[in-house]
């Protein structure tokens, strides 16, 4: 058989692969020549080797087949041949997970690692600590330790990595071991130094103290491993950051005394602790830059690489640090490496001049269709920087983007692109035409359902607001004719926001509403339909209501609702009310400029959070029949960050209810505290009804204790309030190593900071995509008019900032951002008060000596206008 | 980007990869979850491969992680770690991992080559990088020679007895071997 193979090979001429036909069963099969008796060394090492190909090339072992090789395997412990002794060992460990039974090669394992083959100890001892558990780990124990500080490196260093591994498993029996791993760091074997080290941060990670003399003590008496090295600049910048030590601190002078080291990956490393330290001056990251600057010109692509990516992230926070290196980055342009390049030119982007601009694009365009995608989207990340720092520039940015934009690419790729469009749009308003005309030409032949409807929606929001609204109907309407179902429907809600908008384009949306209405799909005939007729009333208020500005309420929470309600038949119709709003999308904002992976996340979570809480409170038999929840506050800190307990509070607000959720954390080891409850005292006529405390505190893990608080039902003005809250608890002192409490314990009380209760509390941000509609829908009947003036306040920006933030509503119509140079800013403030009545404030700011501020609040009740009004005042 | 600071940990390497020239898996150790299926283990196998094989640029960024690599002849080498890692260790884990096959196949890397010495690699790798760690590092030459001593001795011995009975010393050790 395996002769043939190499018949063919020799014919071929080509090195075909012997090991490509494998058959399991038959390698199986061929496994029992483990057992024939005298072992044939060469033979089984093959039947190994295969076996160990197959479960590398992803193949599936059962448990009983494995079971059954590896107890034959077992046998060729008796061979001395080297090789396959050691092949065992591998067969061993990757057998590990599953087989069966695997300990009965202990005492086997046990007796090579102590025995006087070099060359088996090693392995033998990976091989043991893989296979070995908690209980099993005490019996191997007295031999782990000779084996750290045996004198042969591979043995000392494979002991130490099994014995991290082991951390993971059994770290109280590791622990024992700190003295020998301490006695391995002096070794002189490099790998040896870094595997030490390593074991040694890892048993001691939780002990600051601990760390720090470590520290302090391989610093003074220096290293070897370079590898070892940069251990230590990564435990020195997380220590850094921990501490929030400043930079004259003795370990940020250690990492820059690692600039000076004299292997790369170390200067490279302290390199990159200190561009990522969060707060780093331009002048404490100079010798880092110039460092670097020196790096892109080697000779080694791995370190113009590693070089070219650390400033590109400088160049994110300090620009002006990495305009020095301008020079060298130009000449990475035209790097071998694309990625390189990408890159270089994306650094430059970030810190070139404006002149520049024009001349740097053309070069990108020279190389774009030959990098990967993943960059690609860093360039375009890079022009919608870029479009934010020089807004004059955005045709030849429009220009460039329109033409990635025809070429091929995955999804990620044109998404960046098409949000980094949509945000040039938004920014700046002389850009919207031509956007919108790329955007419309790029829906014309789009592969991309999602891109498709998010294009239509934004051409549904800005389109009715140009000057000629109506070029846009033909290419919405051509998607009606051509596209799938969801790009259809979508189609369909651009076309409404047209007809409710701009009335001379009305007959002609209600013609192209009747084509939709015979429509093969139903949601886009549903669509039609309902827009049909609320178009054909021509009231501004049912536009606003229905068109612009959607639905406001979470959707899993309006699932939840509906389902109740089907539950529980009633005479009542269902009440929306009672459905809990969604957090509006604070995301929003950010997300132009932050990277696209890590704006993802958030996106994603964000709206489940108040989910979470809703089920979680829900959960507690007091807290039944509060009715929905309305809104969960952002954690406050009520512990400075670094005292015995760390207490945050959650301030859930509910109809006519809060509940303040603390989360407390026990930081001291020798402590059990039991039935912790946050004793509040309020300042105003709000009534603490009950008190859930949570039942023990164990060592650093976070548990829960809430207040249940009724709001005051005769004062609906009364919203904002002060609480002193006491911490109240058992305490048990317990043995900090066993966690074993006492027997008996103590009352004690903690005095935590002040609790506020403020207006924001009452107010659920809620985004009315048309602000001015909504205005109008909600109608001057409670308007109520004051103006304040504003004297502490210096510029307009702090004013719009320090509003927002103080009646905690969302920012309409990207009205939180003011223009320079101006002197005058409307804001436009909607929001959501507890009890489901919607809100608007507009603002009107002017800026003299202060800032005077003109406030206008409309609601649907008119007490929420007056406790309004008054928390400004 | 991001301020993340480093966890300091020695778990280093995510995956080590060997591939031939048509993209095909010859060797594959994932160290860690990130991707847990082999489904998915062989589409970012084939990701790396469609990006890589025709440049040959030594380092790439791919669905977030940072891929080192090396071909030779028709062998593709990869060493893969996290994109935060310091490029400069992924590297001398590569560099380790090349040099020693090449010292064991007598510097003749190649997919024939090595195929013929599997358990080789195997053992060479398992040395390299241990559960994500890097083990043994420069230091493991030495450790490796023995292996190598193993083979050379054989060789000889195949030699002695092959001039005997001439035949093509090649095909005699492949058959004798495999």
């Amino acid at each position: 058989m395996i002769k043939k193979f190499d018949k063919k090979d020799e014919e071929s001429g080509s090195g075909s692969n012997p090991f490509q036909h494998l058959e399991k069963s038959a390698v199986l099969q061929e496994a029992r020549i483990f057992n024939e008796t005298p072992i044939n060394p060469r033979r089984c090492l093959h039947i190994l080797t295969k076996i160990i190909y197959l479960l590398n090339q992803g193949e599936h072992f059962g448990t009983t087949e494995a079971t059954e090789a590896f107890f034959a395997m077992t046998r060729l412990f008796q061979s001395n041949d080297q090789t396959l002794r050691r092949m065992c060992y591998l067969t061993i460990k990757e057998m590990a997970n599953i087989s069966e039974d695997v300990i009965i090669v202990t005492s086997s394992l046990t007796k090579d690692m102590t025995g006087k083959e070099d060359v088996y100890r090693g392995p033998a001892i990976r091989a043991l600590c893989r296979i070995t558990d908690t209980t099993m780990l005490q019996a191997i124990e007295r031999y782990m330790k000779q084996a750290i500080v045996d004198k042969v490196p591979s043995v000392s260093s494979s002991a130490l990595v099994s014995s991290l591994h082991m951390v993971k498993m059994s770290f109280d029996v590791v622990k024992r071991w700190v003295n020998e791993a301490q006695e391995a760091a002096s070794s002189d074997n490099i790998m040896v130094q870094y595997h030490a080290l390593g074991l040694l941060y890892h048993l001691r990670k939780n002990d600051r103290l601990a760390v720090t003399k470590m520290l302090n003590k391989f610093t003074k008496s220096g290293l070897k491993s370079p590898f070892a090295y940069c251990m230590m600049i990564r435990i020195a910048s997380k220590l850094l950051e921990e501490t929030e030590g400043g930079h004259d601190s003795p370990l940020f002078d250690f990492i820059e005394s690692c600039l000076r080291n004299k292997h790369e990956m170390v200067v490279y490393e302290a390199a990159s602790a200190i561009v990522h330290m969060p707060k780093c001056t331009a002048r404490e990251l100079a010798p880092a830059v110039s460092v670097l600057q020196l790096f892109c010109s080697s000779p080694k692509a791995a370190l113009r690489y590693a070089a070219v990516r650390t400033l590109n992230k400088v160049a994110m926070k300090h620009p002006s640090a990495v305009t020095a290196c301008n020079l060298d980055l130009e000449n990475l342009i035209t790097d071998s490496n694309r990625s390189i390049a990408t890159l270089a030119i994306t650094t430059l982007l970030k810190t070139g001049s404006e002149s520049s601009v024009d001349r740097l694009m053309k070069q990108i365009s020279s190389f774009v269709s030959e990098i990967s995608d993943e960059f690609k989207v860093v360039v375009v990340q890079a022009i919608s920087a870029l479009c934010q720092k020089y807004p004059r520039k955005h045709s030849v940015m429009m220009n460039f983007l329109s033409n990635m934009l025809r070429d091929d690419g995955g999804f990620e790729y044109k998404r960046a692109i098409v949000d980094c469009i949509i945000s040039i749009i938004e920014e700046n308003p002389e850009s919207k035409e031509t956007g919108l005309a790329h955007l419309c030409e790029f829906i014309e032949d789009c592969e991309h359902t999602v891109l498709a409807t998010k294009i239509l929606h934004m051409l549904g929001k800005e389109g009715p607001r140009t000057p000629t609204p109506s070029k846009y109907i033909r290419f919405i309407f051509n998607r009606v004719v051509l596209e799938s179902e969801a790009v259809r429907a979508a189609a369909v809600s651009a076309l409404a926001k047209f007809g409710a908008q701009n009335d001379d384009l009305l007959p002609s949306v209600l013609v192209l509403m009747q084509r939709c209405m015979m429509d093969s799909d139903d949601e886009v005939r549903d669509r039609a339909t309902f827009y049909m007729n609320v178009l054909q009333q021509k009231q501004k208020a049912l536009n606003a209501a229905y068109i612009f500005n959607g639905l406001s309420v979470s959707v899993p929470g309006l699932e939840k609702s509906l389902h109740q309600y089907t539950l529980e038949p009633s005479e009542k119709p269902f009440d929306m009310k009672t459905v809990p709003l969604a957090t509006a999308p604070i995301t929003e904002q950010k997300t132009e400029i932050a990277p696209m992976a890590t704006s993802k996340l958030p996106e994603k979570l964000a709206p489940a959070r108040q989910d979470i809480y809703q089920e979680q409170l829900a959960a507690i038999p007091e807290f039944k029949g509060l009715g929905p929840l309305f809104k969960s506050s952002e954690p406050v800190q009520l512990t400075e960050a670094e005292t015995e307990y760390v207490v945050r509070c959650i301030k859930h607000t509910f109809g006519n209810h809060m509940i303040f959720q603390f989360d407390c954390t026990n930081t001291l080891n020798d402590q059990l505290l039991q039935r912790v409850q946050v004793q509040m005292e309020p300042s105003e006529s709000y009534e603490v009804l009950h008190y859930v405390p949570a039942p023990s505190l164990h060592y650093s893990q976070p548990n829960s204790c809430y207040s249940l608080v009724r709001l005051p039902e005769d004062d609906p003005t009364a919203v904002s309030c002060t609480f002193s809250c006491t911490m109240k608890y058992l305490v048990r002192d317990c043995d900090p190593n066993t966690g074993e409490p006492d027997d008996d314990g103590y009352d004690d009380e903690y005095v935590l900071e002040d609790l506020e209760v403020t207006v924001a509390d009452h107010i659920q941000k809620v985004l009315k995509p048309n602000f001015g509609a909504a205005w109008e829908e909600i109608g001057d009947e409670f308007e109520k008019e004051e103006t304040f003036a504003l004297a502490t306040v210096r510029t307009l920006d702090e004013a719009v900032n320090n509003i927002i933030s103080f009646l905690g509503m969302q920012p309409c119509e990207r009205s939180d951002k003011v223009a320079e140079n101006k002197n005058s800013h409307v804001l436009f403030l909607a929001g959501v008060f507890r009890g489901g009545h919607d809100v608007l404030v507009r603002a009107r700011l002017a800026l003299a000596d202060g800032v005077t501020m003109q406030v206008t609040v409309r609601s649907t009740d008119e007490n929420v206008v007056d406790v309004i009004l008054a928390s400004v005042g | 980007m991001d301020t993340l600071i480093l966890e300091p940990s020695l778990y280093t390497v995510k995956a080590v990869l060997i591939m031939d020239n048509d993209g095909e898996r010859l060797y594959a150790k994932y160290y860690d979850d990130t991707y847990p299926t082999v489904k998915e283990q062989k589409a970012f196998e084939k990701n790396i491969f469609n990006k890589t094989h025709r440049t040959d640029s030594e380092i790439a960024l791919l669905e977030g992680l940072t891929v080192v690599y090396k071909s030779n002849i028709d062998l593709y080498f990869y060493v893969i770690g996290s994109s935060h890692e310091n490029e400069l260790m992924l590297m001398s884990v590569l560099n380790c991992l090349f040099d020693s096959l090449s010292q064991m196949l007598r510097k003749n890397v190649e997919k024939r080559a090595l195929l013929e010495n599997m358990e080789g690699l195997f053992l060479a790798i398992d040395e390299i990088v241990d559960g994500g760690l890097e083990e043994q590092q420069l230091s493991k030459i030495e450790i490796f020679c023995n292996i190598i001593n193993v083979f050379i001795i054989n060789f000889d011995q195949f030699k002695a007895s092959l001039l005997n009975k001439s035949i093509n010393l090649y095909n005699f050790y492949n058959n004798i071997i495999f």
